[in-house]
């Protein structure tokens, strides 16, 4: 803790014992922002997949349909039937057929907006909206297929499963796409800190002949390293979050990439990739340096 | 203070030094003497700490440099002063900032010492150098303050290795002065160097031991000195 607040307030001995290194110092902060700006997309992807598969759960997960097949002479009855075994279904919040002008918008993309639906054999549609934990399907089928046997429920868990499924899988991708930027950053800085240590190997000999010990001089390392990553990642971050703000609206284009963003209190979320940065420099350069300085003599 | 008893050194096959056994006694003023290439700095480097050796025991302030830590070493060399043949600057900081490298690395506050550090610069002549640049001075400036460096924190041992080897006759005379006086001042000095004239002139000043490192073994010099 004591360190870590040496590093933020500036370690100046420490810091000025080390000579400035020129390009290698751009270098750095350069890496960093090219991390960050990824890690504020991956984080973004993450996010997206997770509100994705969130909706899609409950979405889908509260509704169901019914599909009256029956010939046309029937189909009113049945249809009738069907919603009133629904009606007193515990579990089932409400239940309506589709009009036909819904059926039509809802085939449309498919056929075409002027679809003669009354010359296709088209089943009537039931929406069906579950209440609290929902009921019973097994029990609802079997008194349908008893009081109007063109009745067939959908309840969606077929391709509701597989659809959340992959919106998991691409929220998992997304940290461990964080992640990954992560700990390359870990290894960019810790290379960069080793060619700085091998560069310095004369200052290190003359600290170490006057008195200094292996923290001392580590620490100087540590606190340029740990601001380079944390300045490299702030600048990365304000672009990534200014590209992001600027993605298309849903309104606009529609799809799933129109989700990538940030939502309210989740735009604080990337804010946390500086600080992030900077401790994973502090961690890398420290590591790196007490290595270096065992190894030499 | 300083202690070797039967130390060798040798880099690779060849033995450089053998059985060597040494003490420097608090206040006391030694000489190390011997031809190029006798293994003046590599005996010097076996006192403080840089070279362990690979027969024998050295002791440093009482401890065994075998059994030191790298941060236990690091304390032994702030009661150390040693004054380098090549200086060892940090060519990016100022006189004054090397000077007091030291004290900064010991963890201590550089502007509460700043008074210190004035006088001591001016002690050794260095005032009007304070914010050079090392590579701006010369060679017997640089000696100056590397001496300044080196008792900076006071010391109990100061050790000298060919402190007057690019310097005139007369910054060779000051550089003396200066360390005769710290001997006064009870601190054990030890200077290797293999001119001779600076040993006489010394003994006019001091009671100085003159020890002679000639086949890889040291002996006390005889009264031709």
């Amino acid at each position: 803790m004591k360190q870590i607040w040496a590093i933020l307030s500036g370690a100046p001995d420490a810091d000025r014992v080390v000579p400035p290194t020129g390009f290698t110092v751009w270098l750095t902060v350069f890496s960093a922002a090219a991390m960050a700006f990824l890690a504020v997309f991956a984080l973004a992807l993450s996010l997206a997949a997770e509100r994705l598969s969130v909706r899609w759960g409950q979405e889908l997960a509260r509704t169901s349909t019914v599909r009256i097949s029956a010939p046309s002479a029937q189909e009113a009855l049945q249809t009738a039937a069907a919603l009133t075994v629904l009606e007193t279904t515990p579990g089932v919040a409400r239940a309506r057929a589709l009009s036909d002008a819904e059926q039509e918008a809802l085939l449309a993309p498919w056929f075409g907006a002027d679809l003669p639906l009354d010359a296709l054999p088209i089943p009537r549609l039931i929406e069906v909206v579950e209440a609290g934990a929902g009921y019973d399907a097994e029990g609802l089928r079997a008194r349908l297929a008893a009081e109007a046997p063109g009745a067939i429920l959908d309840d969606h868990t077929r391709w509701r499963r597989p659809l959340i499924e992959a919106a998991n899988r691409l929220r998992t991708i997304g940290w461990v796409s964080l992640l990954l930027i992560m700990l390359s950053m870990a290894a960019m800085i810790t290379l960069a800190a080793q060619s700085a240590l091998a560069a310095n190997a004369g200052v290190i000999r003359t600290l170490r002949l006057v008195g200094a010990r292996d923290s001392y001089i580590a620490r100087a390392f540590v606190h340029r390293f740990t601001m380079r990553a944390a300045l490299g990642a702030g600048l990365g971050t304000v672009l990534a979050m200014g590209a992001v703000a600027a993605l298309p609206t849903a309104d606009v284009a529609g799809g799933f990439l129109t989700g990538l963003g940030f939502w309210g209190a989740s735009w604080l979320l990337p804010l946390l990739i500086p600080p992030l940065a900077g401790g994973v420099g502090f961690a890398a350069t420290r590591a790196a340096a007490l290595r270096a300085l065992r190894k030499m003599p | 203070m300083i202690e070797l008893h039967k130390a060798g050194y040798s880099y690779g096959q060849d033995a450089i030094l053998r059985d060597v056994s040494l003490q420097l006694a608090p206040g006391s003023f030694h000489f190390l003497t011997g031809p190029s290439g006798a293994g003046k700095s590599t005996l010097l480097k076996l006192c403080y700490g840089d070279l362990l050796a690979n027969t024998g025991t050295v002791k440093l302030l009482g401890q065994d440099a075998r059994d030191l830590s790298r941060d236990a070493l690091a304390k032994v060399r702030q009661r150390i002063g040693v004054v380098h043949q090549d200086c060892q600057f940090l060519d990016h900081l100022s006189i004054t900032q090397n000077v007091a490298l030291p004290l900064a690395v010991s963890g201590r506050d550089v502007e509460a010492e700043a008074e210190n550090l004035a006088q001591l610069l001016a002690w050794v002549g260095l005032s009007p150098r304070a914010h050079a640049l090392p590579p701006e001075l010369s060679g017997g400036e640089r000696q100056r303050a590397a001496l300044a460096r080196a008792i900076i924190m006071g010391p109990d041992v100061i050790l000298a290795d060919e402190p007057t080897g690019n310097v005139d006759w007369e910054m060779s005379q000051r550089l003396l002065s200066l360390l005769v006086e710290l001997n006064k001042m009870g601190k054990t000095v030890l200077i290797a160097t293999h001119d001779l004239g600076l040993i006489r002139a010394a003994k006019a000043q001091v009671s100085a031991r003159v020890l002679r490192l000639a086949g890889g073994s040291v002996q006390l010099a005889g009264a031709d000195l």
